[in-house]
């Protein structure tokens, strides 16, 4: 069952247009990525479907909700995570907790619980302004479970965190999704939504360009393989170009580069080398991932 | 509509008291200043009736003024620091209607306007002679009926400052020059015809001229013109901030 449906929206600023002909179903229970770099419209996209901007054209249904028509209904019943927001300065953690649990119908019992698996139950009486960064995301996190909502929504969650903070919000997003909830969110990181999104769209230049799993999207899009090894065997160039499937071999020095494509590829590289006892120094299989989907949808990369 | 109101003003009470100067700056200092006036003012011209009448007429005035235009300088900062840091867009990702997140926060300023009111009422009465039968209440309903035309101006100004740098200052290039052109300090009588002209249309000239009035015990009939004219400045002015004004 679809529970965001996004059917072929526009939204324009002025004279820029920041998202046009945007269309996508989150299906109940899945972790939704839009990915995209930096201005290509996720954030656009997401405050439509959060009721928050009103689009120029286009459907949005969120739980049988308009979101811009029913917006406070909707409200409760979802919890977002903004980009870049804040808090008061001088708000203390359960104070915010305790007053967002008195804007909503239905809120899970005891605040200090989400603290205290957020991991932030020692911070209780702390300013907001005195958190670091990965401090204030598990806050917002705590803010947008709350109300026990139906759907998350998580903008930018892990920009400007630290590798160590980034993988531990990954592990509570993953803990959203085992509660049955659904996970709409954004990331400009290729390789966090191939680590958490069951499914992602790439969205750039406010258009969407494809969809589908991570794994799915680089079988389509980057079936490439490639192997790097290093050999002495000075016949070994030869083989390598005699094999099926190979699409190049580059060399430099001692160190080969083989591209390929296809699930036999790896694997016809191995058999070569077993086959005629090339002796190798160095071995591994380098795979495509979204990055690279990214790249050769767009031409560019994402850090572009 | 009210979910949150009571929660919402309780916190920005308690935050606005953490605040570096929060309590000192809006309550204390503006206590403590119009008392040295009094006495300064007293004691050089203890007899002078000049110095009397403005002690008892001008001065409770002129305070509570710039009181209540303090209150709203102060309430147009908050509100661009809240734009400017996202948290008035984090406070309406969630069922809190709009109007509730602005009214906390003007409730949160009337509450420290009277609290700093009182506080002088009973220190000018403590440390110089005050008017011994000033209309305190009907003085409190035309002050709140002034502070909330000075309001729905300041929500015009929180609408389009730019930063919340430039907050504070353009408040008080726009509100101070209309004070001193409101009659307070030159009587409108003896300014040149086209000064007047101008002073008319200023809402100051009606805020002064009805606190003064009712300070000095007019009647409120005396003063319906002066009660119109903030009406019409409150409804014109919320209906422009409610086009112009912006969450992010």
């Amino acid at each position: 069952m679809a529970v965001v449906h996004v059917a072929g929206v526009r939204k324009t600023y002025g004279r820029t247009v920041a998202v046009d002909e945007v269309s996508f179903d989150v299906q109940e229970g899945e972790i939704f990525g839009l990915i995209g770099p930096n201005g290509a419209g996720k954030t656009t996209t997401m405050e439509c479907v959060e009721g928050l901007r009103k689009p120029d054209r286009g459907t949005i249904s969120v739980l049988g909700l308009d979101p811009f028509r029913d917006v406070y209904q909707l409200q409760d019943r979802i919890g977002v995570q903004l980009q870049q927001a804040h808090l008061q300065k001088r708000i203390k953690v359960w104070e915010a907790v305790h007053l967002w649990a008195s804007l909503y119908r239905k809120p899970i019992g005891d605040g200090d619980v989400l603290l205290e698996q957020l991991g932030l139950a020692d911070k209780r009486n702390a300013w907001f302004m005195t958190l670091s960064g990965g401090q204030q995301q598990r806050l917002f996190i705590a803010l947008a479970l709350i109300n026990d909502p139906h759907v998350v929504f998580l903008d930018e969650l892990t920009t400007g965190l630290d590798p160590q903070s980034r993988r531990a919000i990954w592990e509570l997003v993953r803990g959203i999704r085992a509660r049955g909830k659904t996970v709409f969110m954004t990331t400009h990181l290729m390789e966090e939504a191939e680590r958490l999104c069951d499914r992602v769209a790439i969205i750039e230049h406010g258009r969407i360009i494809d969809a589908d799993t991570p794994q799915g999207l680089v079988d389509r899009h980057c079936p490439e393989r490639s192997v790097v090894l290093v050999t002495g065997d000075p016949l070994a160039e030869e083989r390598f170009r005699a094999l099926p499937h190979v699409d190049e071999v580059l060399r430099a020095d001692a160190q080969f580069t083989i591209r390929g494509r296809g699930d036999g590829f790896v694997t016809a590289v191995i058999q070569c080398l077993a086959e005629h006892q090339i002796r190798v120094s160095d071995f591994r299989t380098v795979l495509p991932s979204l990055e690279d989907v990214f790249l050769k949808l767009t031409g560019h990369s994402i850090r572009d | 509509m009210l979910r949150g109101l009571w929660e919402l003003t309780w916190l920005e009470t308690k935050i606005f008291l953490r605040e570096p100067l929060g309590a000192i700056g809006t309550v204390v200092i503006p206590v403590v200043v119009f008392l040295l006036v009094g006495r300064a003012i007293g004691r050089s011209a203890p007899a002078s009736p000049g110095a009397t009448a403005f002690l008892r007429d001008g001065l409770p005035v002129l305070a509570s003024l710039f009181i209540a235009i303090n209150a709203v300088l102060s309430l147009v900062t908050i509100i661009s620091i809240y734009r400017e840091g996202g948290i008035l867009k984090r406070l309406r990702a969630t069922p809190l209607r709009p109007q509730t997140i602005l009214t906390a926060h003007v409730l949160v300023k009337l509450l420290f306007t009277a609290v700093t009111l009182t506080l002088m009422m009973l220190a000018g009465r403590r440390y110089f002679a005050a008017g011994p039968d000033v209309p305190v209440i009907a003085f409190g309903i035309a002050l709140l009926a002034s502070t909330l035309a000075i309001l729905s101006m300041g929500f015009v100004i929180a609408s389009v400052v730019p930063t919340a740098r430039f907050a504070q200052p353009i408040g008080a290039v726009i509100f101070y020059p209309m004070v001193v052109l409101s009659g307070l300090f030159v009587p409108l009588d003896i300014m040149p015809q086209w000064l007047r002209m101008l002073a008319r249309l200023l809402p100051f000239t009606y805020v002064v001229s009805l606190l003064q009035g009712i300070w000095t015990g007019g009647s409120w009939s005396a003063h319906v013109g002066d009660l119109a004219a903030l009406a019409v400045v409150c409804v014109v002015c919320t209906a422009l901030s409610a086009r112009v004004f912006r969450w992010e």
